[in-house]
């Protein structure tokens, strides 16, 4: 599994879980959740400093942007100019070229305004920007994606912050079976399994956030997501048996007394 | 005196306040910000020389936690 690596842009992850760093009680809950996890990436938000109070704590100061990937995304953006805006900011705050995209609908689903993304995602890579895009199950709207110049596509596996898990094995199955950049299920992951059932589908990746933040204990869910995340990658490069309709017993009948 | 808005608010500085020193009133590590002067992005090599003036608007935004 040592070459077993995910590729996004330059970076080589080492694990093929990203987290999301929202919703924490505070950053040494975020930072502690973040290394029980063993993700080499994390996604951030970029948001106006809070000038009336100086000494609040900075989200750097708990996870160093050197020892582990940040993934500035554009969370709260509903058109294709406020998330340039936002990932040009992003930009210049330190380099960050590889991005999330995330352009959306409506506030009561969160789900994806493809219109948006697909424009927004052809002025970035025109940019020079490497475009990790938050999208639909769609896999038509997918391949257009990557048509477009995506880096990874990142279809939802249901709401944002549902939990509800993956609602469409077959689309997903069929994006990746259609892509040649990673596929990445972003959102809607509820528990571990259902990070596990992503990656037996073959997704490259899988990004967690609410499950991890808002699970009773956060640190040991972070540990179980890493296990799964895991457990799903073997499973899919070890190939499942095919499903029989029958029994088949598992000793031999040679022999029986 | 000059009256600017930061990030949405409307505050009296020193004419003349580079931008540099501004980050420093508010005890801002210019690393680990960005800084948009009336609607355009300011690179961070002008942090030093560009002075603000009345009217200005300016956004300073940061990385926060985020999915």
């Amino acid at each position: 599994m040592s070459s077993d690596n995910l590729k996004i842009y330059k970076h080589v992850l080492k694990s093929r879980l990203i987290v999301g760093t929202g919703k924490y009680k505070n950053f040494k809950e975020t930072a502690a959740a973040v290394k029980a996890s063993g993700a080499s990436m994390v996604t951030v938000a970029i948001r106006r400093v809070n000038i009336l109070d100086k000494k609040k704590p900075v989200l750097m100061d708990y996870l160093d942007p050197k020892k582990i990937i940040y993934l500035p995304n554009t969370a709260g953006c509903f058109n294709s100019k406020d998330a340039l805006r936002t990932l040009r900011l992003a930009r210049e705050m330190g380099g960050w070229k590889l991005v999330k995209l995330e352009v959306l609908g409506d506030k009561k689903t969160l789900y994806p305004n493809m219109v948006e993304t697909l424009k927004s995602t052809e002025a970035l890579v025109k940019e020079g920007f490497k475009v990790m895009v938050y999208c639909s199950d769609d896999p038509i709207m997918a391949k257009k994606l990557e048509d477009l110049g995506a880096s990874a596509i990142m279809p939802l596996a249901s709401p944002i912050g549902s939990g509800r898990g993956i609602k469409n094995k077959l689309n997903l199955s069929i994006i990746i079976n259609n892509s040649k950049v990673p596929v990445i299920v972003d959102a809607g992951i509820g528990t571990a399994s259902d990070a596990t059932i992503a990656m037996e589908l073959g997704c490259s990746g899988v990004l967690v956030n609410t499950a991890i933040a808002k699970a009773k204990n956060p640190i040991m869910m972070a540990s179980s997501m890493k296990d799964a995340v895991i457990a799903g990658r073997k499973s899919f490069l070890a190939g499942r048996i095919n499903i029989q309709k029958f029994a088949s017993a598992s000793s031999p009948e040679d022999g029986l007394i | 005196m000059a009256k600017i808005q930061l990030n949405g608010k409307k505050i009296k500085i020193y004419r003349d306040l580079s931008i540099k020193n501004l980050l420093k009133k508010y005890k801002l590590n210019e690393k680990k910000i960005a800084i948009e002067l009336n609607g355009t992005i300011l690179p961070k090599e002008h942090y030093g020389t560009k002075k603000l003036k009345n009217k200005d608007k300016i956004e300073i935004v940061q990385f926060i936690g985020g999915g």
